[in-house]
């Protein structure tokens, strides 16, 4: 599995089937990046699980908090890993633990141990690494682009839209690569990687 | 999941569609002019999360608006950056971009042979921020080197410099650049990303005057800010715009919340925000329609421009002709390096007659149109030294390739044998 570069169309794929989503690691405090992806995923339509063990018992926009992955009473789709690198291997061993498994464990921007990927794969997991969920959505449905970045596609499609509010672009829209950038290509290289 | 990467498209295909979708409400193909000064909200909900930049989205077209978030994609994607950011000019640009590099007391080194607005922006409103300038020379990469102090804080280049057809190494000065652990910054208003992506050599920030190449028919004063994604904003704390929490919104670090974008949005939030040279829609809907045909116009540009410099320095009343298209040119070999498509088409000559033989030459022309302004579909002539460079002193209209001989040209793109017959006439 190559995890220097994931298709537009895996990505896509991803966060157009789940449903719930636990973040590891997840701050309380409004302007860390943690809060931002989770509250942004929230709006955008996902059911939101906090999980962070010094937290535990608190509520997050309204969800409750828990300390680990097993004491999360329903099943979950994916596990969004906001922990640094070395510890990623435990949080996919918990994940693997579930009954049922998570579908993905996404590890966010810097976050890479490919060690626990394999692990993760092994069981039948799916896995992205080194990547934002919320850079992703906003990407895939160009939603990112009011703020001038560079989806890196272009389409003569046009999206749905979705059902209610505004400035929500749809990320079920089909697009082609657009141009690449070296910081992207560069940013790749730089995660952090006890495996390597 | 599978392996391997998506197809990249090609630079053209770029020009055309980066940016720009069908319309999701109207399925309108063209991008439409947002004319407003306002978005609504959902709720007090979206509004916050717009305010506290936790949802991407529109508020005032101060701080962004549609149609030029169509153009900022569209630029970013064409020179290879993360994020762009439209502004009212390209002297808006550089203002914001080093609002949010410097502080009072601060240095930046820059090529000494810039454009003669930059140079004086640099020189006077710059040093009246506390902003200071130490010029180096693109002819001796070690006067870089030499120039930088504790406080530097950026290095500012041109690609193609204005008037003189000065190819800058940008891979050389880039790597002064790295060793200082300062961010480049490079102007590529006279090469345009159709002839050189200077990110592809360690540029970590571009700065457009779309008025120029970019909108390409004269219609528009436009600026855009590409930010690279490069650099690495929080190695010291000497970026603290991007590295610190941030007062202006509640204690966010720009870096690491918004990564390899950091700087454009930071240009957005914190600069043009605060100081508000904020583009046109209308004007941006118009260098969007210029950029489309970006390729071909520049092509023209550049082969219309090495036949009439060749023409030029065939001829009798002509001393001298810089331009980096010619095989004996100074800058030939960076030419053939960095711009193997064509060395752009704003250069200078020399005339014979000195002074006056230019001031004849402008006033004899029927075709070209005088005036100051470069990157036009029409061909432009004009004299420096009685115009866009007259406020530099002697020694700097020399430096800056702007002395009392020279004259001028931008060639548009009209059919090159009218181009020549009219400097011709004029010079007959």
């Amino acid at each position: 599995m190559n995890h220097d570069s994931y298709p537009d169309a895996d990505i896509r794929g991803i966060l157009n089937s789940v449903k719930t989503i636990a973040v590891v690691g997840v701050s309380t405090n409004t302007v860390r990046p943690s809060y931002f992806v989770f509250k942004y995923l929230s709006e955008r339509g996902y059911r939101m699980i906090p999980v962070n063990p010094g937290q535990a018992g608190k509520e997050l926009l309204g969800q409750k908090i828990y300390a680990r992955l097993s004491d999360i009473p329903e099943p979950i789709d994916m596990v969004d890993v906001f922990r640094a690198s070395e510890h990623a291997l435990g949080v996919v061993q918990e994940a693997i633990a579930l009954d049922p498994r998570p579908k993905v464990v996404w590890m966010q921007l810097t976050v890479r141990n490919d060690e626990a990927a394999r692990l993760a794969e092994a069981n039948g997991i799916k896995v992205v690494m080194n990547r934002c969920p919320k850079i992703e959505y906003g990407r895939l449905s160009s939603e990112i682009a009011w703020m001038g970045v560079n989806t890196r596609t272009i389409s003569a499609k046009k999206a749905s839209l979705p059902a209610r509010g505004i400035q929500r672009l749809s990320l079920d829209r089909a697009t082609l690569a657009g141009g690449t950038t070296d910081a992207a290509t560069e940013a790749q290289s730089k995660a952090g990687n006890l495996s390597h | 999941m599978t392996d391997g990467t998506d197809r990249t498209p090609g630079f053209a295909t770029l020009a055309i569609h980066a940016g720009a979708q069908p319309d999701p409400t109207t399925g309108a193909r063209a991008t439409p002019i947002y004319q407003t000064t306002s978005f609504v909200f959902e709720d007090v909900d979206h509004a916050a999360s717009l305010f506290g930049l936790q949802t991407f989205g529109n508020i005032y077209s101060r701080i962004g608006n549609p149609t030029n978030a169509v153009l900022e994609e569209r630029v970013a994607a064409l020179e290879g950056g993360t994020a762009g950011l439209a502004t009212g000019s390209g002297h808006a640009a550089q203002v914001l971009a080093f609002h949010c590099l410097m502080q009072p007391g601060d240095e930046f080194v820059a090529s000494k042979k810039l454009y003669g607005g930059s140079i004086n922006q640099f020189n006077h409103a710059f040093k009246n921020f506390g902003w200071n300038v130490r010029w180096a020379d693109p002819d001796d990469i070690s006067s870089f080197e030499r120039a930088i102090t504790p406080k530097t804080k950026a290095i500012f280049t041109e690609t193609i410099a204005n008037p003189g057809g000065v190819i800058c190494d940008i891979a050389a000065i880039s790597a002064v650049a790295k060793k200082a652990h300062v961010p480049l910054i490079v102007d590529n208003t006279l090469a345009t990303p159709y002839l050189w992506q200077p990110i592809k050599q360690g540029a970590d920030v571009v700065i457009h005057s779309m008025t120029k190449f970019l909108g390409g028919h004269g219609n528009s004063i436009a600026g855009m800010i590409v930010d690279a994604g490069t650099f690495d904003w929080s190695r010291d704390e000497r970026y603290p715009m991007l590295s610190k929490p941030r007062p202006e919104y509640h204690g966010i670090v720009f870096h690491e919340t918004f990564g390899n974008f950091a700087f454009a949005v930071a240009c957005r939030a914190l600069a043009l925000r605060d100081l508000g040279p904020a583009l046109s829609p209308f004007n941006a809907f118009l260098i969007l329609t210029g950029i489309e045909t970006l390729p071909l116009r520049i092509q023209r540009h550049c082969d219309n421009a090495l036949a009439v410099a060749q023409w030029l320095k065939a001829h009798n009343k002509i001393a001298w002709v810089s331009y980096p298209g010619l095989a004996d040119d100074k800058y030939h070999a960076l030419a053939r390096k960095y711009v193997p498509k064509g060395a752009g088409s704003v250069f200078t000559f020399g005339l014979k007659g000195g002074f006056d033989a230019g001031v004849k030459l402008v006033s004899n022309v029927k075709l070209f149109s005088h005036l100051a302004n470069i990157g036009d579909t029409r061909s432009l002539i004009i004299h420096p030294a009685s115009t866009t460079h007259r406020q530099l002193s002697d020694e700097q209209k020399v430096a800056s390739g702007a002395g009392p001989d020279v004259v001028r040209l931008s060639i548009g793109i009209e059919d090159k044998h009218d181009i020549i017959a009219d400097l011709e006439d004029a010079l007959a």
